[in-house]
């Protein structure tokens, strides 16, 4: 995975609450085998909409997304994450987000950066006219406008995300770990540990 | 630190972390152990092609299990000489193909399209003895939440972390939070766990559960059967919690026993023996309470686009005006456009073209058995064009048409199907058509959901049955 550290430009004003990854991308496009190429079904119940942000020029190519409470809620699909970089989105604003959508867009290196409702009705301000900057490393969003606004990431993830790394080939490396932990529950536990082919 | 009352998911949590990534115990990431992964055909070709790339194995093929549902038509699979039809969509038909190649190239059991045992992975799961009590369960699927109805922490997962599992059988995970759906009292003659999860998710709303997971607790619960449970905990989600739980007890352990891949013998004791050491300890704090009085749950419809749009069948279609919230009041604007209803219309009245009867909320035999018993001696109406059932499983197929619910079925005009997730999502075959409405057991009402510009009503199986009967949405209890 690429580094993520400074994410800066226009930002699709959406604003809508409680997007569920139906809408992100419908059930039809995930009959592929790929991660490519999903950016065409990208929010497309939304772009048949009139004078949606999705197809007005003034947003065209926005690296950043703003939406409402709960964002990503519904289906675990990570194809919703594939298809919003497929399209060229690569940081969220909004005030909450589904535990799934976080956790997939976080494996995407999409940031999806939770800020209070008020912060985010002023970007959404913001975004109609000017660029927004997301900085991970200090954790800010600013505006040319003086507006700064801080967000909490986890650590690790923070860690993970300005570094690039693959996690499981982070796990991998703490083999030993669980190697240890299967062997405690092979022995308190067997009835979870001996798996299926035990059962026949 | 030991003698600290918990909740039963910190208990199946601790006992199942690895590594901790702090010194600290409370919060931050950790490394857990997974002991069951269900894998189907739609989440799962990325991660099993970058295992390819990298050069990666699945660590414990034997703890994973892999069955294609999503995507599989539900008409015949095999013609008259026994011969396996094609399927006609050419993207579906590559990626069944693809688990069917991936899962035995990894070492993982494989239960095919044409198979027994083949069915929703959440139905699969239970009805095999897979999925136990205690266990941390995943599957890249939301409604891995279902198989808390056995106590156990199950919950959905991206293709990422199908990945992560099938490479270490772990996930870095941060604990969530708790809390607790207590319900008092007994539910009325006539209202079905389905109604009851409707109603609550109405009460908490879609985002009531973000960042915990639910244990449902009450006496409602200790006497509801396990499928009621699986249906109660399958829908949790919707309310927005990653997972749902309620605690094993005899029901559960008489559910299990003498499952194919439940456990044996001495095996079998030690597990009865730990499953009730999990109960939530006396004393032990959730982090939120919701209680619920069972009086006040009624056969629930939905009226919106979301699963917590929910009203009483003998209530009306709410005005957007009456929200609160000012971003509520433009979302059932949208909503009511949507789904073609004007505040103030009764929900009684609202005509249905379509009923699905199925999906891995409502699939199982006691669903079956209850539609089947609204069904027994009625016909649907002629204005109803499309009404399937469709079991959760070729063994609860084979089980309903030992007690004759197909014959039921079909007198009555509705078509009986093979099993898979089928209409519940607009991938396969089974779809609702533009602008009309279906009364759907299934667990979500988005835009879209069951085909584009499909309208969907969601219902417990009884109330499906009924809609199908009188051609509206019917208090079911009018028919019995």
């Amino acid at each position: 995975m690429e580094p993520v550290k400074l994410i800066s430009g226009k930002a699709y004003p959406f604003g809508r609450k409680n997007v569920d990854t139906d809408v992100v991308i419908p059930a039809h496009w995930l009959k592929t085998i790929s991660r490519d190429g999903l950016g065409k079904g990208c929010f497309e119940v939304v772009r048949k909409e009139p004078s949606n942000v999705f197809d007005d020029p003034a947003y065209a190519g926005a690296p950043i997304l703003i939406a409402g409470d709960n964002f990503g809620c519904g289906s675990s699909r990570e194809h919703a994450a594939w298809a919003m970089l497929d399209m060229g989105i690569t940081a969220v604003i909004a005030p909450s987000y589904s535990d799934i959508f976080s956790s997939n867009a976080f494996k995407n290196g999409i940031l999806a950066v939770a800020l209070p409702q008020a912060a985010v009705d002023r970007l959404m301000e913001v975004a109609k006219t000017d660029p927004i900057t997301i900085d991970l490393e200090h954790q800010t969003v600013t505006t040319p406008f003086q507006d700064r606004f801080t967000f909490e990431l986890d650590p690790f993830r923070k860690h993970c995300l300005l570094n690039g790394l693959d996690e499981v080939g982070l796990t991998l490396a703490r083999q030993d770990a669980i190697a240890g932990y299967e062997a405690r529950a092979s022995k308190d536990l067997p009835f979870l540990a001996k798996g299926i082919a035990a059962a026949g | 630190m030991a003698s600290k009352p918990r909740t039963l998911y910190e208990k199946i949590w601790d006992e199942h972390v690895v590594e901790r990534s702090d010194a600290n115990d409370d919060g931050g990431t950790c490394l857990i152990y997974i002991d069951r992964h269900l894998v189907h055909e739609v989440t799962s070709p990325q991660a099993f092609e970058a295992l390819r790339v990298s050069g990666r194995t699945v660590r414990r093929p034997d703890l994973t299990l892999a069955v294609p549902d999503h995507n599989l038509p539900t008409t015949a699979r095999l013609d008259s000489a026994g011969k396996r039809l094609p399927i006609a969509d050419a993207e579906s038909a590559a990626q069944l193909a693809a688990l069917e190649t991936n899962a035995p190239a990894f070492g993982i059991r494989y239960i095919g399209a044409t198979d027994a045992e083949q069915g929703i992975v959440h139905v699969v799961g239970p009805e095999q003895g897979f999925s136990l009590p205690g266990a941390t369960i995943v599957c890249g699927d939301s409604h891995t939440s279902c198989h808390g109805g056995l106590g156990a922490l199950a919950f959905g997962i991206g293709t990422s972390e199908v990945e992560h599992v099938l490479a270490t059988q772990t996930l870095l995970l941060t604990p969530s939070k708790t809390m607790e759906v207590r319900v008092t009292g007994d539910l009325g003659p006539g209202i079905t766990p389905k109604d009851l999860v409707l109603h609550i998710i109405g009460v908490i709303g879609t985002a009531g559960g973000t960042g915990h997971v639910i244990e449902f607790r009450g006496k409602v619960f200790e006497e509801m059967s396990i499928e009621g449970r699986l249906t109660v905990c399958n829908m949790s989600i919707e309310g927005g919690a990653r997972a749902g739980l309620v605690a094993a007890d005899e029901t559960t352990f008489a559910y299990l026993k003498g499952r194919p891949l439940a456990p044996k013998g001495d095996d079998w004791d030690k597990a009865v023996a730990w499953w009730k050491s999990l109960a939530t300890d006396p004393g032990a704090k959730f982090d939120k309470s919701v209680v619920i009085d069972a009086a006040d749950v009624q056969p629930t419809v939905t009226w919106g686009t979301s699963p917590e749009d929910t009203v009483a069948i003998g209530g009306v279609v709410p005005d957007p005006a009456s929200f609160a919230d000012p971003s509520k009041q433009d979302a059932a604007r949208k909503s009511l456009d949507y789904m073609g209803l004007i505040p103030g219309q009764r929900m009684d009245e609202v005509e249905v073209q379509n009923v699905f009867i199925g999906s891995c909320t409502n699939s199982r035999i006691e669903d079956l058995r209850a539609a089947a018993k609204v069904l027994q001696g009625r016909t649907k109406a002629p204005s109803v064009k499309w009404a399937i059932v469709v079991p959760g499983s070729g063994l609860v197929k084979a089980q309903a048409e030992a007690e004759g619910l197909d014959k039921i079925f079909i007198a009555a005009g509705l078509e009986w199907r093979e099993p898979g997730c089928s209409a519940c999502l607009g991938m396969n075959p089974d779809k609702v058509p533009p602008g009309e409405r279906c009364a759907s057991t299934s667990n979500r009402n988005f835009v879209g959901r069951q085909g584009p510009g499909a309208r969907t009503h969601l219902v417990s199986p009884a109330m499906a049955a009924a809609a199908a009967v009188m051609g509206r949405l019917t208090d079911v209890r009018e028919l019995t």
